[in-house]
């Protein structure tokens, strides 16, 4: 019987739309702490992160630009908090600029920062290593 | 006979060669924010910058790719492709990128990294994709029994567009409210898009071997068919090795981490065919378009190195959020899909123009600061992110800004290095846009 590369094709292209959907339908248990409310006024700050393209410099998660620092649990960190990020917003700092948000706007960006912190912590100290080498999160 | 045909792979390549150079004058300029922070942060500092940069970048990436499929389209289907599809397609580019790049420039965003512009600029590119899907398909389905290098296109080229429009899927709110589900997604995306233009390149890479060897047999030996598959599981699911600290469920992470180890059979590979390929190589060593495949794989070997090292977790906890990730996309970029990328662009190019592209010296300079530069600027972006890692994991670490400053002899060594090596990559620019207006050269037979 000959070789027919096609089929393997198709076949690994169905895992793909399988794995994909499942992805899709199922969230993980780090959402079970977040309201059907806080979750779309995260997304509306989520798109406020995105119009003033914040993840140019700063990561959530460690994911994003690498200029500033990480902003996943700025909302609960000793000494910060909404009014402080609100002034940095407003006023930046020597890297950063200062940002003209509405009023709408900033409140919106700070759900989505209270949103994001109750996930878990983006914090590296926060992990362990498991003897085959995977980490897992100690939790907040 | 006269060619009346438009040559589609130069109309890209001289396209992706203006938007290189781009890429490298605001990589530059993006730069200058690491040694004088918040650099004309009013009028047009890094927040505009590192979009310019990076999707110029992808840009070139994609346009090289798109150029290096017709030049193999142009070959093995002669004086056929689709004139009026490939100059719509090429005109949906120009018309993204000049929108995307005068938005930027206004200071309008509103997409996610690397697609930082208005959605909305997505749709001509979207489009453009698809008709060059279209091209493809009505080519390729009169020929039987593909080589390997025409499935590693295919692959490419429907992976692309599916990746492209998944990492859209946010616009809709069931996905947005997600947050977590929506970053993961966003990771998936990025990981399964840039194994899709590596299949482009890579089936690239093997059709110009072919053609300069003239050994055709490989691209339809089994070994070629294992590898391609390998990799094409790779461009499926290795992307969890992104989002180890992402509070997804676990099975994502273990089975990112379990397939990006299946690379270490490559990497071995590698190292099994070292003496084979360096034989070959000393044979073909004259020849340009071979010198940067030969390029394009020792940074294949030094950059999948530090690949599987930063896909075991362990280790990503190190390298996670660091400029070790920054030296990966830039050594990957550059190293392995530029090279290509202007190996088969000096190959399209040479045929119009044998003589005179052969032997230059000024190209054989270029290439080599090219290569000392890049390994420079790897190497100090790797140490950079090793210190941040150490950082990252500080009981009682200083503050952020502290701790930039610390890198900063990195930066320092890091922009320099940049610069030699934007001005070494001008260079080979310079010599293949003298190749696109050179008259070509009379054969006699
Ligand atoms: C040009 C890069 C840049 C951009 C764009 C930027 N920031 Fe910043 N940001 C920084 C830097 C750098 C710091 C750290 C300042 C320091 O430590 O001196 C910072 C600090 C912060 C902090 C304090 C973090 C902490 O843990 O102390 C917050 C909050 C913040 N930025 C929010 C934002 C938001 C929201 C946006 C988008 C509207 C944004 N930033 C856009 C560079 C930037
Ligand atoms: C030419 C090939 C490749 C290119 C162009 C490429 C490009 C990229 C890019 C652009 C990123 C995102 C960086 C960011 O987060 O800002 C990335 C991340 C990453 N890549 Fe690759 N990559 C390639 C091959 C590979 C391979 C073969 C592996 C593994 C075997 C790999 C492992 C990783 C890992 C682990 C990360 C995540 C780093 C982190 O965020 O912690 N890459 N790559
Ligand atoms: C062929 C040329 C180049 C390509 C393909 C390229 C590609 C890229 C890519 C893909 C990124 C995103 C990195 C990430 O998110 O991890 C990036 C970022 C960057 N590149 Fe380049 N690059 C090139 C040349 C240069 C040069 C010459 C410089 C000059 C110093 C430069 C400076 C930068 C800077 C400053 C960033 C932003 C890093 C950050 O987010 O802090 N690049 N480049």
């Amino acid at each position: 019987m000959q070789f027919k590369p096609i089929y393997f094709f198709i076949l690994i292209c169905t895992g793909f739309l399988v794995y994909s959907f499942s992805i899709y339908m199922y969230p993980p248990t780090s959402m079970n702490g977040l309201t059907n409310d806080e979750m779309t006024n995260a997304a509306e700050g989520k798109m406020v992160f995105q119009k003033y393209n914040c993840q140019s410099c700063h990561q959530i998660y460690n994911l994003g630009g690498y200029l500033g620092p990480d902003l996943t649990n700025c909302y609960s960190q000793e000494g910060k908090g909404e009014l402080y990020i609100k002034a940095m917003v407003q006023s930046g700092t020597n890297q950063m600029p200062a940002f003209r948000l509405s009023e709408i706007e900033i409140n919106a960006l700070l759900q989505f920062f209270k949103a994001i912190d109750k996930t878990g912590s983006s914090d590296l100290r926060k992990f362990h290593i498991e003897p085959n080498g995977m980490i897992e999160s100690n939790g907040k | 006979m006269e060619n009346k045909q438009t040559n589609f792979a130069k109309l890209f390549f001289s396209t992706a060669m203006v938007v290189l150079f781009g890429a490298i004058i605001y990589g530059i300029w993006a730069a200058i924010s690491y040694i004088y922070p918040g650099f004309l942060k009013t009028q047009l500092g890094f927040i505009a910058l590192r979009p310019m940069h990076a999707s110029a970048a992808l840009f070139w990436i994609l346009l090289g790719a798109t150029a290096a499929v017709y030049e193999g389209l142009n070959y093995l289907f002669p004086n056929q492709i689709n004139q009026k599809i490939a100059w719509t397609q090429w005109a949906l580019w120009v018309i993204a990128i000049v929108g995307i790049f005068t938005s930027y420039f206004l200071g309008q965003f509103g997409g996610r990294e690397y697609w930082e512009f208005n959605p909305y600029w997505a749709l001509p590119i979207a489009l453009a994709w698809l008709l060059f899907m279209f091209q493809f398909f009505s080519l390729i389905r009169k020929k039987r029994n593909w080589p390997v290098y025409m499935y590693m296109w295919m692959t490419g080229i429907i992976f692309f567009l599916f990746t492209f429009a998944e990492g859209y899927l946010w616009l809709f709110p069931y996905f947005r409210k997600e947050l977590i589900t929506d970053l993961t997604i966003q990771w998936k995306v990025n990981g399964s898009m840039v194994g899709s233009w590596n299949q482009i390149l890579y089936g690239s890479s093997f059709y110009l071997m072919d053609r300069i060897t003239g050994n055709e047999k490989v691209g339809q030996s089994k070994l070629a068919f294992a590898m391609y598959f390998l990799g094409f599981f790779n461009l499926c699911f290795n992307w969890g090795h992104h989002v180890y600290t992402l509070p997804t469920e676990p099975y994502i992470r273990y089975f990112g981490y379990v397939v990006s180890m299946t690379e270490w059979i490559i990497f071995i590979k590698i190292i099994y065919d070292w003496k084979a390929d360096w034989q070959q190589a000393t044979i073909h060593l004259y020849n340009i378009p071979y010198r940067f495949i030969m390029a394009a794989n020792a940074w294949v070997f030094l950059n999948l190195f530090l690949a599987l090292f930063m896909s075991i977790p362990a280790i990503n906890l190190y390298t996670h959020g660091t400029h070790v990730t920054v030296a990966h996309s830039m050594g990957t970029t550059i190293g392995i899909n530029t090279m290509i990328i202007f190996a088969m662009a000096f190959f399209a190019y040479e045929k119009n123009n044998p003589r005179d592209l052969k032997e230059k010296i000024w190209l054989r300079r270029f290439f080599w600061t090219m290569q000392i530069s890049l390994l420079v600027f790897w190497l100090s972006l790797i140490s950079a992110g090793i210190q941040k890692g150490f950082w990252q994991l500080e009981a009682n670490k200083n503050a952020f800004g502290d701790m930039m400053l610390n890198l900063k002899p990195w930066f320092i060594l890091f922009f320099i290095s940049g610069i030699t090596l934007g001005i070494s990559i001008s260079g080979v620019l310079f010599q293949l846009l003298k190749a696109q207006f050179a008259k070509p050269i009379k054969t006699s037979n």
